[in-house]
Order: structure tokens, then sequence, then C-alpha cells
């Protein structure tokens, strides 16, 4: 194991190269920027011999990304915000022609008014896109996440693009130590791609991508449906497999933080939940019952596991570090959808927190356990969405 | 079935044929015409990539396909981006790529998936230096989505978004000449072609082919459907397209032009002879018709003052 | 008689053609659009001279589909599975060995 300093984005960066990459094409985007920079550093100094495209917007990025996986290559990019959302038709070309690019997304608020800092609404708004989606809590799971996506993704009967999720500055710029295997491990790990198909067997050439008529476009989805079924035991197998070998586990596609007898457990995703999880700690000493749900495959989303939490919590305080106007939190309308039709009916509250980098605190989640035990207690909900951080 | 050498030999363009009958282009479609000479000219060892344009419906619909070659479905916007990760990938995995036996990499594009919406991606490509070739094949309208004005699209001519019609609502903007702007990317080798001429096109094929760098061909392809010409006047037209010299023929070879045969010969024709057979033209006045040929003939001298300068 | 150079692609075509839902929607025939024969969308008809002929192949260069091949003595020979009846080879013929006639069928 070697030990590192590195920013989340070089985590990312390491990531890529040592999971052999073999395109690499790449727009730049605060906060993002610094992912490719550090890899095109690597190709200057000879320690990797990726072809690097440097592109002319994120469009072309992913178009050029689709283009080189298309072909057999291992793929890779990264983006922020209004990146990824000019991406967002390709999103769907990679997951339509089952090509396994996995890309980093530093989560930045969307504009207007402008701004830089980190906010989950933009990754979140590809949910529909056939992306698998893995929200990092900390530079570590950036570099983790970036190899197990593209063993998922090029698992067999996956065969779709997967996005690493980051949250800007908190983890992109922030240096933290990141341990990283022997690369002879990481090829064992992580073998050469087998794909699909290949723009390259000229004795039997193929098609990709042709007109579907009504009469079979159907199956075509229902294909990638099944897929991303699929991927809930590949991530499974592969999350276990990589603690096997390198000692961090991640075979639950939702990490849970002393909820066993939690009466009421805090639910978000990606680096607010190391927030959390601090504050666990600190409420716990001072008596109270509560845990931490850290929601960590967004993509396909770990139904089963939130049924098995909620039938045993009497609240879920839901953090959501995005919004859905004229609807609520992202992953609260999502977690309130997967327990409808079961027998767990935990009370459920949406905490609209840390929007466009608002700072949030153990302070706020202390605010929020104290809110939420109230609810339990008495039974009553107030509201279901509560702009926590308003200046009123 | 064998053909004689002998025979073979007396054609004039490659006999091998990559493009298969039973695709689904229109009667008498240039567009069609054009994919079976750039696969008889660059066999099955290509890539090719096509936007959403006639052609993604030429290629045929799943599970049916009438190329012989490799063949990747894109997003409109998205050739120049697709054939450079193309390239990327081929060049990771140590293929070779163009020349006389490397593979090559194609992209095959109308005009509004290269003058309008693909032109980022084009400046991109050509820009980035890719091996690969880019080709226009240009019918003047978007016409797999029904017959709308493209930047391409001439002057004067109905469109069903430019529709002539009691208020003599015309396109009225110029062709816009995309090789100029491909010509301004300083890339190694650009050229115009037209179907009426396949020797003149698959000799230009071919030159690409062993240019090192990216390549761009604009290819003059007829559409009955969108002129509104009997199908059987598509090679007359491009023919004519080019003895008018609206649309000559010529070639952009590091940093010089070349006038190609047969736009050097005489004088130009008179424009009408290439108007007055499509139904596109029939709402334009005498002086828009007066207009065109201006605009032509300005363009003509123009174009042989750069081949007289830059010879 | 000369036969159609995609005579074998439509045995082979017939032999593999499968309606298996490929993931990713991928077409694995090349060629496959043989079995579409296009001669159905036809109103006239190419009718050929062969005394006028000159051997000039400009019917078979100019040929969209393609649907016209040459026999071994390098007269065209028309594929009327696949011909359209566009009139390019007509209208292109210097002979007038060619004339389009409308099509009874």
């Amino acid at each position: 194991m070697v030990k590192k300093v590195v920013s989340g984005n070089y985590a990312a960066a390491y990531a890529a190269k040592h999971a052999r990459v073999e395109v690499v094409a790449a727009y730049p985007i605060t906060p993002q920027t610094s992912i490719i920079e550090k890899i095109a550093e690597f190709i200057a100094n000879g320690e990797s011999d990726i072809q690097y495209v440097p592109v002319e917007s994120e469009h072309s990025a992913m178009a050029a990304c689709i283009g080189a996986s298309a072909t057999g290559a291992r793929a890779f990019t990264a983006t922020s915000a209004q990146g990824l959302a000019l991406m967002h038709e390709m999103l769907h070309w990679a997951s339509g022609a089952r090509l396994p690019i996995v890309m980093v997304d530093v989560n930045r608020a969307m504009a207007p008014p402008w701004s830089v800092w980190d906010d989950q609404t933009d990754s979140l708004a590809q949910r529909d896109t056939g992306w698998m989606q893995f929200y990092a809590e900390n530079n570590q799971e950036v570099y983790d996440g970036v190899l197990m996506a593209f063993k998922v993704a090029e698992h067999k009967d996956v065969q779709l693009p997967a996005m690493i999720i980051e949250s800007a500055f908190i983890l992109s710029h922030t240096y933290a130590i990141v341990d990283m295997p022997p690369q002879e491990e990481i090829d064992e790990f992580l073998p050469p791609r087998k794909p699909l198909y290949t723009l390259t067997d000229f004795d039997n050439p193929i098609a990709v991508g042709a007109l579907a008529t009504p009469a079979d476009y159907y199956e075509f989805r229902y294909k990638i449906a099944k897929a991303m079924e699929k991927a809930k035991e590949v991530i499974k197998e592969v999350g276990k497999e990589f603690g096997e070998r390198f000692g961090r586990d991640y075979s639950q596609m939702i990490e849970l933080y002393k909820t066993e007898d939690a009466d009421i457990v805090f639910m978000g995703m990606g680096s607010l939940m190391g927030t959390v999880k601090e504050a666990v700690d600190v409420l716990r000493r001072e008596g109270y019952k509560v845990g931490a749900a850290k929601v960590r495959w967004f993509r396909p989303f770990p139904s089963e596991e939130l049924y098995e939490l909620a039938k045993n919590v009497q609240g879920i305080a839901v953090l959501d570090r995005n919004f859905s106007f004229g609807q609520e939190g992202i992953l609260f309308n999502e977690a309130k959808g997967v327990l409808y039709n079961t027998d767990a009916k935990p009370i459920m509250k949406d905490y609209i927190v840390g929007i466009g980098g608002r700072d949030f605190t153990v302070e706020d989640v202390k605010k929020i356990a104290n809110d939420m035990l109230k609810i339990v207690e008495s039974g009553k909900l107030d509201e279901e969405v509560d702009w926590f951080h308003l200046k009123r | 079935m064998e053909i004689p050498e002998s025979v073979k030999k007396r054609v004039s363009i490659p006999f091998e044929e990559h493009f298969y009958a039973g695709h689904t282009a229109c009667q008498g479609c240039g567009a069609a015409l054009g994919l079976r000479y750039v696969l008889k000219a660059y066999g099955k060892k290509t890539i090719f990539s096509i936007p959403a344009c006639c052609s993604t419906i030429i290629a045929g619909p799943w599970p049916y396909s009438a190329f012989g070659a490799p063949l990747f479905h894109t997003a409109f916007e998205t050739t120049g981006a697709v054939i450079g990760g193309i390239e990327a990938a081929l060049k990771a995995k140590g293929y070779k790529v163009k020349g006389e036996d490397g593979i090559m990499v194609v992209g095959w594009a109308g005009d509004g998936g290269t003058a309008d919406i693909g032109l980022q991606a084009l400046s991109g490509f050509l820009e980035r230096g890719h091996d690969a070739v880019y080709i226009m094949y240009d019918n003047e309208a978007y016409m797999n989505t029904g017959i709308q004005r493209s930047s391409s699209t001439p002057y004067g001519a109905w469109t069903t978004n430019t529709p002539g019609g009691k208020k003599h609502f015309l396109e009225k903007r110029h062709k816009k000449s995309v090789i100029d702007i491909v010509i301004a990317h300083d890339i190694p080798y650009a050229a115009t072609a037209s179907i009426a001429y396949p020797e003149d096109f698959i000799r230009k094929l071919k030159k690409a082919q062993k240019i090192k760098g990216p390549s761009f061909i604009q290819l003059y392809a007829s559409c009955p459907t969108g002129w509104r010409s009997p199908t059987d006047k598509s090679i007359e037209l491009a023919r004519l397209a080019v003895q008018t010299a609206y649309f000559p023929l010529y070639e952009y070879e590091n940093g010089k032009y070349k006038i190609n045969m047969p736009s050097t010969k005489k004088e130009p024709k008179p424009l009408i002879e290439f108007l007055k057979l499509q139904g596109r033209f029939k709402y334009m006045t005498k002086e828009d018709i007066e207009i065109l040929q201006e605009w032509v003939l300005k363009r003509w001298e123009l174009l042989k003052k750069k081949a007289e300068i830059f010879g | 008689m000369a036969e159609s150079p995609f005579k074998a692609d439509i045995e082979r075509v017939k032999k593999e053609y499968s309606e298996k839902m490929t993931p990713g929607a991928v077409v694995y025939l090349p060629g496959s659009s043989v079995i579409n024969k296009t001669g159905s969308w036809r109103v006239f008809i190419p009718e050929f001279n062969k005394d006028k002929c000159v051997r000039c192949f400009l019917c078979y260069t100019y040929c969209p589909e393609p649907a016209i091949y040459l026999d071994d003595e390098s007269y065209p020979v028309f594929d009327y599975d696949y011909c359209k009846g566009c009139g390019i080879c007509a209208n292109e013929c210097p002979t007038k060995a060619i004339v389009m006639v409308r099509e009874v069928k």
C-alpha cells in the first residue's frame, strides 16, 4: 500500500491511471479541472500512455469517450455542473449503446446565480440517463469508487456507464490521506476490459445504435432496466472483493453507522455524511439513540437495504443537498417511494441542507436530531420539507 | 459469379462493393450513391460514424444494415468528436490508423450536421489533428426531417420553412462556405467533390487516406425529394452544379489551391440551366436569379484568384 | 446468365437472420438490407437494348442502389429485385440503350 496525501481530484486522477484507462477526453470546468490537469501531467512525465483528447466542450468529451469506448477502449472523463448538463444528451447515448464509461462528477451548484460550490442537483438531474451513480464521502472513496466503477460497469451482465460523484472543494480540493494499492494488485482486481462488441472486427462488421421501431425499442430499454437491476448484485460482489483485497469493504450499497438500536437515522449522500457521522458520535455521547445511513449508490437504488433499515427505525431524517422544484429533495422523494408498498413506515422528513455550498455542521445535525425527536415522540409531522438553513 | 479481370479493369471505379442493395434511400438519392463510392474506395477496413441524418435510415433500421463495414450511429452534433474518440482508441490499442494499410475512420454527416449543429465538433476535430476523414454530404437542407433550410441552403431555395408563397418568403441567405471554414483550420487536405464525378471523388478519398492528419471532403449530393427534381436528374444536376461553377471542384492541399477538371475547362454555363430543373427554385423572381448568378460568379472568380495566387 | 452479386448474401442473411434482442441494439449482420426487396417501390422500369449498348459502364457507375451489375461480357444486368426505378441509368446512358417505361405488374 502506498499512502499519498492528495485532493479528491488527484485521487480521481490516480485512480484513472491505476485503472489503466486508455482514452481520456475532457474539458476544463471548475472545480473538476485539476483531475484532467493531473492526468495530463502523468502523460507529460511519461508515467502513463493514456490517449488524451482535449475536446472543445463537455458534449464532445462524452461523445469522444463514446467513440473510444465503442472501439473497445477503457474511457474516462470528468466534469461538473454546467458541463454535466451539457453532456446530458450523450449520457443517454452512452447507456443506450451499453458503453461502460466511467466519469467523475464534482458536484457543483447549477447557475444562475453562478456558484462553484457543492450541490448534488447537477448529478441527480441525470438520474434517468441509465448511469450508475456512486456518491463518495471522502477522498479514499473517490479513489476506490473509480476502480470499482470500472469493474462493475464492465461486468458482462452490466455494460453500463458509471458516475463517481464527489463534493466541490470539500473533497475536490481538500487534501487527505488516500491508500493506493500496488499496481499489480489493482491489475488483478481490474483486468483488461472485455467489450460487449467492437468496431474493429472487419470480417464481422457491426452497426451500433441503428433505428429501432416501436416493435423493438421497448425490449432494448427493458434490457437496460434488467442490467441495472443486475448491477445491484455485481456492486455488492465487487464491493466485497474490494474489501477482501484491499481492506475496505463496500459490499453494502447503504453504509450503516450505529443504526442497530437507533430510533432516528440521518440519511444522505456524499461528503456531508462525514459531518453526520461525527454528529452521531457526539449525540450518542449525550444519550441520543441516533445513527447514520449513507447512501453510496443512488443508481441503481438500494431499495432492499433501505427497507431493511426502515422497518427497524422510528424516524428517518433525509438530508438533501439538492432539490427538485415543484416537489421535494430528490433522495427523500426516492426513499419515500421505495417504502410506499411495504410495511415499513417510519416518519420521514426532508431537510434541505448545504445547497450551493452552504456550510453544514455538527451543530446543524444536532438541531435536526432535536426536531426529529419531537416529531417521533408526538407522532406529528409539522411539514415534510424543511428549508433548514433559511435566513428567516 | 466471377467477373473477368478484363472487365473489372475497364470500370473506372473500384469494382468491390461493400454497400448493399435493399437500403431505404429515396429513388435517385445522391447520398446513397456517395456512400457506395466511399465504401468502394476504402473497403471494409473502415469505421464509420454517422449522426442523425438520411444516412441513418439508409444504413438500415435494426436488425438491418446496408453496410459491409463497421458503423457507429451517433447524435446529430457529435460526428467530429466521435471519430476523434474512435481514432484515439485505435491508437491506444496500437492499430495503424490511416495511410495505405491503416484503418480508416470516416465521419459521414449531412450539411445540417456539419454546417450547423455539428460545426463546433467539426472544428474541434480539425484543430486537434485527428487521423480521420470527415465527409460532408451536402444536399443543401435538412432532408431527413422533411426539407428545412440549413446554412448550406442556397439563396432563393424553397424549403418547408422558407416556403415561397404569396409573400415571397424564401431563403434570403447565401450558402455558407463550410470548406472555407475548414481550410481556416490549416488542415493538410480539404476538397470539394460531386457524385457526378466519381473518379474524381474516389481519387480525393484515396488522397485523403494517404495524407496524415484530418481531411475534409464536401460532397455535392443531389436530393430529388428535397430539390423537387425528377429522380433521373440526380447526376445531371450534380454535373450542372459543377459546370455552372455553382459548386466548383477543387482541392486545398498544404496551403495550395487547385481547381480540378472539369471545372477549369471552359466558362461556366448559365446558372439557370441548373436552377430550371428543380422545383425548389421555382418561386425565384428574375431578380432573385440574377442575385444568385452574380454570387456564383463572384465566388468562382475568387476561387480562380486563390488557385492563381496559391496554386 | 449472370446472377445478382447479392444472391449469396441473401442466402447468408436468411440463414443468420435473427430478431434476438442484442444489448445495445447491435446489428450483427452486415448487408442484411438485401432481404428488403426495394424493387416493389418501382413505377417505371428500365428497358435495356443490348444492341445499342457500348459498355461504357455509366449505368453501373451511377446506380445508387446498386441494382446494376455486369455480366461476363460486361453488359449491364438489371437487378429488378432492388431497382427502384429512379431512371438515372436511362438519363445517363449516352446511346439511349436504356429507356424507362411504366411497369405493368
